[in-house]
């Protein structure tokens, strides 16, 4: 995976499958800290302490076809070479929070990515779900709710062409605005 | 920052309506992209950000754009399925911008395949 934008597509994903409706995703940078920090919650059927330990194997998965569990293990990876941290907290029938951070001056740190093009095609994607992004990067941050946006435009779907064209001119000026500081 | 009303997203509501108000529900042609790990680390989050231009260019509202996992031909990602109602479902391999681009307009809109980047055709007949 060339950087972490994809990573987040990733784990998302995963969350859809374990029937997520809500996903929070948190994404600072933090240069004081030195840290660049990236927090998932969602609120999806969770996972019992065995499949908490079995979830960074490779080989685990939960997937009735497909044999293996690679994206969680990869995240890991990648925040393990950057001197980062990796924690997965989760509770069967509440959802599941993972948090990861690396350090973020560190050599071996992917960079984040294009994640404005990954908020975008998550909304795409994923509809019927509600998100909350929000990225921050020292003072600066900016923040998107999709299930606010749902109410507004009723029986309009959140992924009509129309609609996820202005969200991409959107959330594309909103991270590049928090990016230049 | 520019930021986004509640008054425009009322508008592209609107707008949304008047222009599908004609149209008889359900959706001509489904479009899933591949987006497992492997597919991902190949590139499908740009194939289907190539997609959803092409969509909005093409100004079409009868088309779902989906996601899955893999789909147990990693060495072929980035991939993409494509249903047209009544017809059995073509998956492309190997997919890049231009050829996305290529497979919309001639599969998608005009409903010739494109044999040259196609896999499988339903379940059994290989290109």
């Amino acid at each position: 995976m060339e950087d972490l934008s994809l990573h987040i597509i990733d784990i998302v994903e995963n969350s859809v499958r374990a029937e997520a409706t809500k996903i929070s995703l948190d994404i600072e940078t933090s240069i004081q800290e030195n840290l660049l920090k990236i927090k998932l919650t969602d609120n999806g059927r969770g996972m019992d302490e065995e499949e908490i330990k079995l979830c960074d194997d490779p080989f685990f998965t939960t997937k009735k076809c497909g044999s293996t569990g690679l994206g969680i293990s990869l995240l890991k990876q990648s925040a393990m070479e950057a001197e980062g941290s990796f924690k997965i907290e989760s509770e069967k029938g509440r959802g599941t929070t993972i948090s990861v951070s690396f350090r973020y001056d560190h050599i071996d740190r992917k960079p984040l990515g294009d994640i404005a093009k990954t908020f975008y095609i998550l909304i795409a994607a994923f509809p019927f779900v509600d998100f909350f992004f929000s990225y921050k990067k020292g003072e600066l941050s900016f923040e998107i709710d999709t299930a606010e946006m749902k109410k507004v435009l009723e029986d309009v779907p959140i992924n009509a062409p129309d609609v996820l064209k202005t969200l991409k001119y959107y959330i594309s000026r909103g991270i590049k605005s928090v990016e230049k500081g | 920052m520019a930021k986004l009303t509640i008054d425009d997203l009322k508008k592209i509501k609107e707008e949304y309506k008047e222009k599908t108000h004609l149209r008889e529900g359900g959706y001509r042609v489904k479009i899933t992209v591949h987006m497992g790990t492997c597919g991902l680390a190949a590139g499908s989050r740009e194939i289907m950000d190539s997609l959803l231009d092409e969509i909005q260019k093409a100004n079409v509202t009868d088309i779902i754009v989906t996601t899955s996992g893999c789909a147990g031909l990693c060495s072929r990602e980035p991939m993409v399925t494509i249903e047209m109602m009544g017809e059995p479902p073509v998956k492309y391999g190997d997919l890049t911008d231009e050829k996305i681009r290529k497979i919309f307009r001639e599969h998608v809109l005009e409903g010739k395949i494109v044999e040259e980047y196609a896999i499988v055709r339903g379940c059994e007949t290989s290109y």
